[in-house]
């Protein structure tokens, strides 16, 4: 039965977020405070991991998140349901590829709701700040991490492995 | 004709390797993808290639998943398709499990735990650097803002599911403007 739920609530997120893999985020938050699946503290763990290791962010967080929830088959069943909306829609409109780059209608809704997903983006850092103590130590390595990326866009697992070498110097 | 089709299992391992040895998501993949099934294949052209990355990040899913589904239909239509969603998906399946069988067993090391402490923090700064890199694309006119704040206002303090929001945003995008659109 956990399987169905997976399978049910992982197609969602893979047709409601639009944008890449960290928009999938806000949608598992909502998933903690659903089920008792993982914790948000255990959620963004698994963010990080998932941001450290090869391959596309959006499928390791599934993985991850899948295989907490329902062990090895949970991990293999949270991914593959994630991308079957995304393979359905690509089908879609390679068949039409032409005819979609010009339907104002739906041109007219994926325009429309980018500041809604910006929001959703926005919401996710706001939960994943509840998990974070605020001091000093941590408030100088958010603001050197966040201007780091922002002036030196790098390849982010820098970052993240940076993140960890000050973390365990620190001792935070 | 049929001597020129690329073979399925050449699809999947292509995106295979490409899974495996690409870091942080999905602009990260596109030099590689460039190297890879452009220049060195000769699959798709370059400007195929930045029309799917455009469409892939407007349509639902992950990017770099929609860009290897594109190719992989171009190649082969629906069964290529779903060699190379396949062959991305497989290696990041494999080592993520991998990696969180381990984690589990040393969670309770105080260096695992501060190391930990320093990544949420990373974490947290990368999402509000993509917020920060979005909002330029996305929010640009008045009725931009209104969907934002109406859309934050519905999280934060409604405490709607994202999918309800996206939803109601896509309602909200039938409204006709009815003012000129105008650049804040």
């Amino acid at each position: 039965m956990i399987y169905a739920l997976i399978f049910w609530e992982f197609l969602q997120i893979g047709l409601f977020a639009v944008g890449g893999g960290l928009v999938t985020v806000p949608f598992l938050f909502d998933l903690a405070s659903k089920y008792a699946w993982f914790s948000n503290q255990e959620l963004t763990d698994m963010i990080a991991v998932a941001q450290a290791l090869p391959g596309p962010v959006g499928i390791n967080i599934a993985a991850y998140a899948g295989f907490y929830t329902a062990g090895w088959g949970g991990g293999i069943l949270a991914p593959l349901s994630e991308v079957l909306p995304a393979m359905a829609v690509v089908y879609l409109i390679a068949r039409i590829m032409n005819k979609w780059q010009e339907n104002r209608c739906v041109q007219r809704v994926l325009r429309g709701i980018r500041p809604a997903v910006l929001a959703l983006v926005l919401y996710a850092a706001w939960m994943i700040g509840q998990e974070v103590n605020l001091n000093p130590k941590t408030a100088a390595l958010f603001v050197f991490i966040l201007a780091a990326m922002h002036f030196y866009q790098r390849n982010v697992v820098l970052y993240i492995v940076l993140s960890a070498i000050v973390g365990v110097a620190l001792q935070i | 004709m049929i001597a020129n089709k690329v073979r399925l299992w050449q699809i999947y391992f292509t995106f295979f390797k490409m899974g495996a040895i690409t870091f942080g998501g999905g602009y990260a993949m596109l030099p590689i993808l460039q190297n890879e099934v452009v220049a060195k294949k000769r699959w798709v052209t370059e400007v195929d290639l930045l029309n799917y990355y455009s469409i892939g990040q407007c349509t639902p899913g992950i990017i770099a998943v929609n860009a290897a589904s594109f190719i992989g239909y171009k190649l082969r239509g629906l069964s290529g398709l779903v060699s190379a969603t396949l062959g991305l998906m497989t290696p990041s399946i494999g080592l993520v499990l991998l990696v969180a069988m381990v984690l589990r067993q040393y969670m309770d090391s105080p260096y695992l735990q501060w190391a930990f402490g320093g990544i949420r923090i990373g974490v947290l700064a990368l999402i509000v650097n993509t917020v920060i890199n979005m909002w330029r694309g996305s929010v640009r006119y008045w009725r931009d803002y209104a969907v934002f704040i109406g859309a934050a206002l519905l999280l934060f303090v409604g405490r709607l599911p994202a999918v309800g929001v996206v939803i109601v945003a896509a309602i909200v995008a039938f409204i006709p403007n009815f003012s000129r659109r105008k650049r804040l």
